[in-house]
């Protein structure tokens, strides 16, 4: 219905911190005067010339900032329709996208006086992320990671511990990423005096979802000012992977209220999205919800007790999403599907073989369904990707779905 | 009068200072926990906190969590848990149950029918961990209006500026977080908690009942001796972990129970 379309897809969270009826502050009495303090300082530094000056001058130093937008020549050839522009957040320092973001809370937690920084993992790029920054500005950092995920993501673990980060494998609950945001919480709570809690995605209690937003929104403009230059106009789709939906949101963002640009989001369909709930597609195949200080779709049973995902992708295996990406779902601005780990695989070999990109899982399941839509595309469709991470911590699990043995 | 009010009504009657103890609804399973909670009153409990299991029970140490995970694997639901509100109401009108818990449970149920079938099977109050005040909207006021008191959590990070809205629309009593922490961790101090409990008490008429980091008759007793009362939950919780038999369980929490009666 046309007049319940809100004037602007941009100017949200509300002061409650709420995007349409998702998002809010569903913490513990205990947190919630220091997310209110957390609040009052993202305030101040987000009107801060000093601040962004900082964050800049660190996103072109110390990241590599700007990323390359890069048009995918033999791709969109092998794909025959829609011109495909990667954009190349791999490339940045530690590899992934989640670094943006670690820089922005970063400075805040420095602002605040905080000396101990906390993180939850899950294919380990946020954590390597925060151990880094930790390392280059002296603070003491704990990173929780499900023991699951300390066994698949072996590289990464031993990275962060190399920058100096204690990393906690997490054998509460199930030990996935969901406990070991858990235990970050617990953490939190315990430690309230120094310490300041990272959170890796575009979720959490309100002001999370927006300040990560706002970090990871460098993504977007950028890509609107390349592609201007590139082809003087906005890009016709864009196209990213979604596990708590950080990389997406700042590539989404900054084209919420171009209504000509459409915006699809790609969860993680793992072995399929069923009654099994073999899959992490919290949008496709779960319902609203409140968990980890937020209401947003979750995987639940029907009971309202949290079900895990399932995923090849350590990164999307989360049963949330950003209340954001609810509310863009439910408005209907932005369309969401899922990709299998089966089609996900195939899209990272075609990434290796045409453009000599190794992408990682979770970008490889935005790449499958480019290859899904593209070829029906006419050839001056503007496609942009977010290679949001590269494969390197996923060659292991990649050779053992494909039956070679590097071990 | 509510449940509620009349307890504490006739504790201050006898100048007696309340103890309230926590279980996990279906830990170990539905029967024994179901037994265990009917022979509560009997065990000097005033007010019974039933746990409702989560998967997620973010504010909860390891004791809780494993209790919640034990009752979940044995098939505990939501329904189950209101089946051992009115299997108590069956022989015992007058012990208020409290649940306690996480929201996500009560808003997949819906709230509106969720608080229909909890003041039917008898629940007077309920303390959801993940509900500040910033969200009374969601279900403290349902709750109040649907006559279920809403218990709010206040803790040492609670200061002065912030207690006036904790306190707005809490009901029954309130319930003091005894340290920045979960449960089940470092032991409540009494010279700690006693000026606290002061300064909340200058803001408020309602009782103030202490919990987290109580394990003993005697820090029972303490802690009851500087404020309304005091809650014991992980406590009580790893007797039942540890497979004691249910008069075992309940002898212990009788213990607790004097500990804080004779303070």
């Amino acid at each position: 219905m046309p007049e319940d379309r809100p004037n602007t897809y941009s100017a949200g969270p509300d002061e409650s911190g709420r995007f349409g009826d998702y998002g809010g502050r569903f913490v513990s009495e205990t947190l919630m005067p220091l997310i209110l303090e957390l609040e009052a300082e993202y305030e101040r530094a987000k009107t801060d010339a000093d601040f962004w000056a900082e964050m800049d001058f660190l996103w072109k130093h110390y990241v590599g900032r700007p990323s390359p937008l890069y048009h995918a020549e033999r791709l969109t050839e092998r794909l025959g329709g829609a011109k495909i522009y990667m954009k190349r957040d791999e490339l940045n320092h530690t590899g992934a996208h989640k670094i943006n973001n670690v820089l922005g809370q970063i400075l805040l937690a420095r602002r605040m006086g905080k000396t101990r920084i906390i993180a939850e993992t899950g294919a380990g790029q946020h954590g390597v992320a925060t151990a880094t920054v930790c390392a280059k500005f002296g603070l003491k950092c704990v990173v929780y990671m499900g023991a699951h995920d300390v066994e698949r993501q072996k590289p990464n673990v031993f990275r962060m511990r190399l920058l100096g980060a204690e990393v906690v494998a997490v054998t509460s609950g199930r030990g996935t990423l969901k406990d070991a945001m858990n235990d970050a919480m617990r953490d939190w709570v315990t430690n309230i005096a120094d310490t300041f809690y990272c959170i890796g995605t575009v979720a959490g209690p309100h002001p999370y979802p927006a300040m990560v937003r706002d970090f990871q929104s460098i993504i977007g403009k950028e890509v609107r000012e390349q592609m201007q230059e590139a082809e003087g106009r906005l890009p016709d789709t864009l196209v990213a992977a979604i596990g708590g939906g950080s990389n997406a949101m700042g590539l989404f963002h900054p084209f919420l209220d171009d209504p000509e640009v459409s915006i699809i989001g790609v969860e993680a369909g793992g072995k399929g999205v069923s009654e099994k709930m073999e899959h992490c597609a919290s949008l496709t195949g779960g319902r609203p919800g409140v968990l980890h200080g937020n209401k947003t779709y979750l995987l639940q049973d029907d009971d309202g007790q949290i079900l895990e995902g399932f995923s090849i992708s350590a990164g999307l295996d989360y049963p949330g999403i950003g209340p954001e990406h609810a509310w863009l779902h439910d408005t209907g601005r932005a369309q969401y599907v899922s990709i299998t780990d089966a089609e996900a695989l195939e899209a990272f070999q075609l990434s290796c073989a045409t453009e000599g990109i190794i992408p990682a899982l979770e970008p490889s399941h935005a790449l499958a369904h480019v290859m899904k839509i593209a070829p029906s595309l006419p050839q001056d469709h503007l496609l942009v990707m977010n290679m949001c991470g590269r494969g390197d911590k996923d060659i292991f699990a990649v050779a053992q779905h494909l039956g070679v043995d590097i071990a | 009068m509510t449940r509620i009010d009349d307890t504490f009504a006739r504790l201050k009657s006898e100048g007696r200072k309340a103890f309230v103890a926590y279980v996990m609804a279906g830990d170990p399973d539905l029967e024994t926990s179901t037994e265990i909670v009917k022979g509560l009153p009997g065990a000097g409990v005033d007010i019974i906190e039933l746990g409702q299991p989560f998967t997620d029970p973010m504010a909860d140490g390891s004791t809780i969590q494993k209790a919640g995970q034990r009752a979940l694997a044995g098939g505990q639901t939501l329904d189950k848990t209101l089946g051992i509100a009115r299997a108590l109401r069956e022989t015992d009108q007058t012990t208020p149950i409290v649940m306690m818990g996480y929201y996500n449970p009560i808003f997949s149920r819906g709230v509106d029918r969720f608080l229909a079938e909890a003041a039917e099977a008898g629940i007077d109050g309920l303390i959801v961990v993940d509900l500040p005040p910033e969200e009374d909207a969601e279900l403290c006021l349902p709750a109040q209006a649907a006559g279920i008191d809403f218990i709010r959590l206040a803790t040492p990070t609670t200061d002065d500026r912030r207690l006036p809205r904790v306190l707005q629309n809490t009901s029954g009593f309130v319930y003091y977080v005894s340290i920045n922490g979960i449960t089940g961790s470092a032991e409540a101090q009494a010279d700690t908690v006693g000026p606290e409990v002061a300064r909340i008490k200058r803001a408020t008429d309602l009782p103030i009942i202490v919990g987290f980091g109580i394990r003993s008759p005697g820090t029972a007793k303490a802690i009851a001796e500087v404020a309304d009362g005091a809650v014991v939950g992980s406590a009580i919780v790893s007797q039942i972990a540890d497979g004691k038999p249910v008069s075992e369980v309940l002898d212990f929490v009788r213990t607790l129970a004097e500990g804080a009666h004779s303070a």
